[in-house]
């Protein structure tokens, strides 16, 4: 009901004014406003694409080659703008009117959520390209202190007493779901049984001591706070703390089971059909499955999804079990509802820890 | 004819028409609108969600760790604020121009920067929180803490100009009279701070429910135990429900509006009481 008072609000005030100002002026203002429009649009053509936090050094080596290849193949001088936030609220303000062209977000639940009050966003976008939508993949690792002091190397050992956990809260952060889910997926491989599954996940949150509200936010506990013996990270934003801190004072474990974190793509119809710009928004999601791309995407440590690049990037990607949502969990909107709504799984958990 | 010169001398500002329509008109865009909306949002929940949701278990401990920590730094920041305006207006000393601006960085430092700072500080390997044998930062202290010092200024600020107004002479004239430096504080001296100082400390608690930024990098927002009112707020937002987040904050509203009204209340009883004894 909100949406409909704000929406009519404008189109009462045009028509308000339009009784004392001279209807020619307007007309003229008009026109004058849509041929800046229009010799804007002429000048170049801009993208924007709205993404989540650890992808901000990715688009940005993207942005540059996509640019540099559809001048070759097209002689468009493109420009490509890059938003970056937690995922949930990059899709609120997607929601909210952010003209979005495309959207490359940290799960697939937060561009379902798009559609929320208004269809901004065909059903069927995820069938619309290869892999799911999803050009790269990632995946939950953990980053130790250097030498591995407290010896953790699966995700047993983060229970043993003394061991604290740091991750992020998943009803704030993205990032914090798939950690989540990581864990679960060890413990149903392991335990089989979903209660047993329960108890180690519970176990785990009974070893963190904060819950910070974003990945970046926990990575910063761990790193320069030195809080806790071991932070359950993505595993780009786990070699780029690696990077940053010259690699001597962490160490990435792999461990032996863990969850494909799968970040789509998406184009958002109706902002590239007011625009006029499907085709290159289309063209931008379709490049990030070439070669070269694929090559930038690895070496900012997100997997790439072309198996012969992967292998090129052995060394760096170790070999491990991926559990796909769809394999346990049965798909995203189910998982939100079952384990982060308010009353589920999760605050069950936090209600028995604090019994 | 005398009257209607009288009258038209009192307004100093011409044109009452257009600065009360621009105040009106103002006033609804950014206060009376955006509040509204947040009434009509709410209003998608049903009310026995409502009622499910603001008798839960973790929405009442977030209001209750909320309003302490929220009640506790105001009230210490009553009496620090004091202190520190106190010194700055009766005293010469060297530094005190650089101690006035001071206290008005929190208020232009973002609350985030001031939050990690804190929490860098406070943690258990900071500089100052290893030298504490409990634990400072993660916990309620921790906020309390965050609070503050974010809140710090609003007391100063506002017993400043007061307390500079307070003329000597009626210190002087107590001490003539036999008062001693307590009685002339309380009769003398306390009853012109007053009213001040509950605006003071009012607008300190009314800021301390509703600060997010610097408290959420040192509460450690676990679940029924450090985590702040404000924050459930962000976590239903990133759960796309619009209407809970609306709702709690339709709940923190009507408290700060219950509280705000009430401060107002016993202050005009005090201006009264004043007033009275003068």
């Amino acid at each position: 009901m909100a949406q409909i008072l704000i929406k009519k609000w404008p189109r009462r005030l045009i028509s308000l004014s339009g009784s004392w100002l001279d209807k020619a002026l307007l007309l003229k203002i008009g026109i004058i406003f849509s041929a800046i429009i229009y010799i804007n649009n002429a000048w170049s053509i801009e993208l924007l694409n709205v993404s989540y936090d650890p992808t901000r050094e990715l688009y940005k080596s993207y942005n540059q080659a996509f640019i540099k290849h559809w001048q070759n193949q097209t002689g468009e001088a493109l420009t490509i703008k890059n938003s970056h936030g937690g995922s949930g609220k990059q899709a609120r303000s997607v929601i909210d009117g952010l003209q979005a062209d495309v959207v490359t977000l940290a799960l697939a639940g937060d561009i379902d959520a798009l559609n929320r009050y208004q269809p901004l966003i065909d059903q069927n976008w995820q069938s619309k390209l290869p892999n799911n939508s999803t050009p790269y993949t990632s995946t939950i690792v953990f980053l130790v202190r250097k030498g591995n002091p407290k010896q953790i190397k699966d995700w047993d050992d983060l229970v043993k007493p003394g061991i604290e956990v740091i991750t992020p809260n998943p009803k704030t952060s993205g990032g914090a779901r798939w950690n989540f889910l990581a864990a679960f997926a060890y413990a149903k491989s392991h335990y089989v049984s979903d209660e047993k599954a329960l108890q180690f996940v519970t176990e785990i949150y009974r070893h963190a001591p904060i819950l910070d509200t974003g990945a970046r936010g926990a990575t910063i506990s761990f790193v320069q706070r030195e809080l806790g013996d071991v932070l359950l990270a993505w595993e780009n934003e786990a070699y780029l703390a690696l990077n940053e801190q010259g690699g001597d004072e962490l160490t990435i474990i792999t461990p032996s089971v863990s969850i494909l974190a799968q970040p789509p793509v998406a184009i958002v119809d109706k902002v590239v059909d007011a625009k006029g710009t499907r085709k290159q928004a289309q063209a931008y999601l379709d490049y990030l499955y070439s070669d070269e791309a694929q090559q930038i995407i690895a070496k900012n440590y997100y997997r790439p999804t072309n198996p012969v690049i992967l292998a090129q990037y052995a060394e760096q990607f170790p070999k491990l079990r991926l559990v796909t949502i769809d394999e346990y969990f049965g798909g995203w909107q189910d998982v939100q509802k079952k384990y982060f709504d308010d009353g589920a799984i999760f605050d069950a958990i936090f209600e028995q820890i604090n019994e | 004819m005398q009257r209607t010169l009288s009258k038209k001398t009192v307004r100093i500002i011409p044109g009452f028409s257009i600065t009360l329509g621009f105040t009106l008109t103002y006033i609804s865009i950014i206060v009376l609108i955006p509040l509204f909306c947040l009434f009509i949002y709410s209003t998608e929940l049903s009310l026995a969600n409502w009622i499910k949701l603001i008798t839960g278990k973790q929405f009442l401990i977030a209001l209750s760790l909320s309003l302490t920590t929220a009640l506790t730094s105001a009230l210490l920041n009553a009496f620090i604020g004091l202190l520190f305006a106190w010194v700055i207006v009766r005293y010469r000393f060297l530094g005190r121009k650089i101690i006035d601006t001071c206290i008005d960085m929190p208020f232009a430092l973002p609350t985030a920067v001031a939050g990690i700072a804190l929490t860098a500080i406070y943690a258990k390997n900071g500089p100052i929180g290893q030298l504490f044998s409990i634990k400072i930062a993660y916990t309620p202290i921790g906020i309390t803490l965050a609070l503050l010092f974010v809140t710090l200024p609003f007391v100063v600020r506002t017993l400043q100009p007061v307390i500079e107004d307070l003329p000597h002479e009626l210190e002087e004239a107590a001490k003539i009279l036999g008062a001693t430096p307590r009685q002339t504080f309380i009769y003398v001296i306390l009853p012109a701070i007053l009213p001040a100082w509950l605006t003071g400390f009012t607008l300190a608690f009314a800021r301390g429910i509703g600060e997010y930024g610097s408290v959420v990098f040192i509460a450690g927002n676990i679940p029924f135990k450090t985590e702040i009112l404000p924050l459930l707020i962000v976590s239903k937002l990133d759960q796309y429900a619009y209407e809970a987040a609306s709702a709690i904050g339709i709940c923190m509203l009507i408290i700060a509006f219950i509280l705000l009204f009430i401060m107002n209340l016993i202050q005009r009883r005090l201006n009264r009481a004043i007033v009275k004894v003068r």
